[in-house]
């Protein structure tokens, strides 16, 4: 059914169809109404599942850790400062190789105190073994959520599903909500490698063997090589069912294109006007989507290594370039814009100059865009 | 899944070896001190006190001697002797 | 057939509101839609921009609208605070809320302050003009009536749905264009 919703109402409704069993939260804007409407929809009777209110982020997450390990969908949401509060706790979920989804609206870091988007929060994931996506729009948020249980759950790794503070959490526009019957026959029933049960007694994650314990870190690496796979595999299936495909990434005309540009998030859809714009005057020039960057979409980059590439950040890694740049620069070579940290509104009229100076040379290796 | 191996763990009996051998004062139960109040079983931090037939067993394959039991003994029924 | 809009309200007026209603509504004749609230400090009382983007199309671009093809005003001291001229492109029009429009621009008004309190949609001492404002945005975007009167069934229960309807209602056939 196509209605209007905020990315923020589709990521609720998203979490209701996959029959999530067990949520817990603590309020932070610009989350908080992802869980305001989870908890209305328990409180009404619309959702079987059991809310559990906390004092903190950190004990949020230690919540449906132990509700995962129980064996329970479990489900989460935070923001910025929520996301560094709970550090800890995610480091434990994703080395005890727990199936769990999060929501993460990206937010800018303080102080000073700014609750616009940046992806620099979300980012600071990437090493923790979490697979991480960004939705580009409410309808991606909804389709991300629904597809991250069933990806994390096969590959017993958490996901964390990004979405753009206010451009995408508050923005109301059209979404398609699919019925109860097709995602049940989409999704199955919870698996994971292992719960806890009373009736069976023993520790989870108590010191091990070093030796035995990096091989247990490779495994998770070699897993997290797998989820590339499951992530194209689940999405085609996703494609299939609900007539929207996903992957790793979206193409947009890069197939001829000479200069490539690389980005994530909500911004894209503007960059694909800019593209659009500059492809009427006959230049070839496409735009690379990473929806997912973890597992790193490498083998797809790869490909376009004889493209001059551009990629823009909205994420710096302070001492070095925009984090994107850092990723992508590792695989291909690539100049990098940042631009719109701390919430700066970049629309495509930005990037159409953008990708103009791009395209005529004038770009030096780390630009800031103000 | 090699790694579930590492990552849970079941309780069982010395997974890190005889820890007897840590041991530098040995505790020595006296039967007719004893009045069996079970408090050195309560308090032995590594599990190692069982009363069978109203008599205190320890096992000394894993006792670590840390003294507790002779410590909370009411009855002065345990007494650290220092190992030859 | 993108048309992007800014509409300026104050804190508390119900601005968030419309956009979704008239979202809501574009979906209903078919159309897509976008409703993106600005937030920062905005307050009661405070002017706060929303943006509203509608196509044939589905949207693509999230970024605010620099200009506006329709810039609507929620209350006339808005005008005071900013200047419509500079959000709005060329050949762009201006939907207020006021007994007469605006000189040297294309103007549509409407009295929705007026049509609210006589419906007796007040709230906290302000008369809620939003639902008001719908009809009048609807009327001159050519939305139909009726998908605009099912968003607000959608949007609110009870007592509340039937006078915003009527708010609705009678604003989608009062709202006039200026000729000054």
């Amino acid at each position: 059914m196509k209605t209007i919703l905020t990315g923020n109402h589709a990521v609720a409704y998203a979490v209701k169809l996959s029959r999530v069993k067990v949520v817990s939260a603590y309020p932070i804007t610009p989350q908080t109404t992802i869980v305001e409407k989870i908890a209305e929809m328990i409180a009404k009777g619309e959702m079987d599942a059991e809310f559990v209110n906390v004092e903190s982020e950190h004990s949020a997450l230690s919540v449906v850790y132990g509700s995962a390990l129980a064996g329970l969908r479990s489900f989460t949401a935070t923001s910025s400062h929520g996301l560094l509060y709970m550090y800890e706790m995610c480091w434990w979920v994703s080395n005890s190789r727990l199936p769990l989804v999060m929501a993460v609206v990206t937010r800018t870091i303080g102080p000073p105190w700014n609750i616009h988007t940046d992806h620099t929060d979300l980012m600071t994931l990437r090493d923790s073994g979490w697979i991480i996506a960004m939705a580009e729009n409410a309808q991606e948020a909804l389709d991300l959520t629904i597809q991250s249980f069933k990806i994390s759950e096969s590959l017993n790794l958490p996901f964390a599903v990004g979405l753009d503070a206010f451009v995408v959490s508050h923005t109301a526009e059209v979404v398609d909500v699919p019925d109860q019957e097709t995602v049940d026959e989409f999704l199955p029933e919870r698996k994971q490698a292992y719960r806890v049960d009373p009736n069976d007694v023993f520790a989870v994650g108590n010191i091990a063997d070093n030796l035995e314990t990096m091989r247990m870190r490779r495994e998770m690496a070699l897993d997290m090589e797998k989820a590339k796979g499951v992530i194209d595999e689940v999405g085609r299936e996703f494609g299939e069912i609900f007539g929207r495909r996903y992957g790793l990434v979206e193409e947009y005309m890069v197939d001829d294109a000479e200069y490539i540009v690389v980005m994530t998030g909500a911004w894209s859809g503007d960059a694909k006007e800019a593209v659009d714009i500059l492809r009427k005057r006959g230049i070839q020039i496409g735009l690379l989507k990473l929806r997912y960057i973890r597992p790193f979409p490498r083998e797809v980059i790869e490909r376009f290594d004889d493209r001059k590439i551009l990629v823009v950040d909205r994420s710096f890694s302070m001492g070095h370039r925009g984090t994107l740049g850092i990723e992508v620069g590792n695989v291909v070579d690539c100049k990098n814009v940042v631009a719109g940290l701390c919430g700066v509104d970049v629309g495509f009229e930005d990037f159409k100059e953008m990708f103009e100076r791009f395209v005529r040379g004038e770009l030096g290796e780390v630009e800031w865009w103000i | 899944m090699e790694w579930l191996k590492t990552l849970i763990s079941r309780p069982s009996k010395g997974v890190s070896g005889k820890t007897g051998y840590w041991r530098t004062f040995k505790p020595i139960y006296d039967r007719d001190k004893c009045v069996l109040c079970y408090e050195c079983y309560v308090y032995c931090p590594e599990n190692c006190v069982e009363i069978v037939e109203k008599v205190v067993k320890i096992d000394y394959d894993f006792c670590k001697g840390c003294g507790i039991c002779s410590e909370v003994c009411p009855a002065n029924a345990i007494e650290m002797v220092k190992e030859d | 057939m993108l048309k992007e809009g800014i509409i300026l309200c104050l804190g508390g007026q119900g601005g968030v509101t419309a956009g979704r209603i008239l979202a809501l509504a574009c979906v209903k004749d078919g159309l897509y839609a976008q409703a993106i609230p600005h937030f920062g400090a905005e307050r009661r009382g405070a002017l706060v921009k929303n943006y509203f983007r509608l196509s044939d199309k589905p949207i693509r671009r999230h970024s605010p609208a620099k200009r506006g093809d329709f810039v609507v005003v929620f209350a006339e001291k808005i005008l005071n605070l900013i200047d419509v001229k500079e959000i709005l492109k060329e050949d762009g029009l201006v939907i207020l809320n006021s007994k007469r429009g605006l000189n040297g621009l294309k103007c549509y008004y409407v009295n929705a302050s007026e049509i609210a309190l006589r419906l007796n949609l007040v709230s906290a001492g302000w008369p809620i003009v939003n639902t008001a404002m719908v009809g009048a945005i609807a009327r001159v975007l050519n939305l139909s009536l009726d998908s605009v009167l099912s968003a607000v069934e959608d949007t609110f229960g009870g007592r509340l749905e039937d006078i915003n309807k009527k708010a609705v209602e009678i604003a989608y056939g009062e709202v006039k264009s200026w000729s000054g």
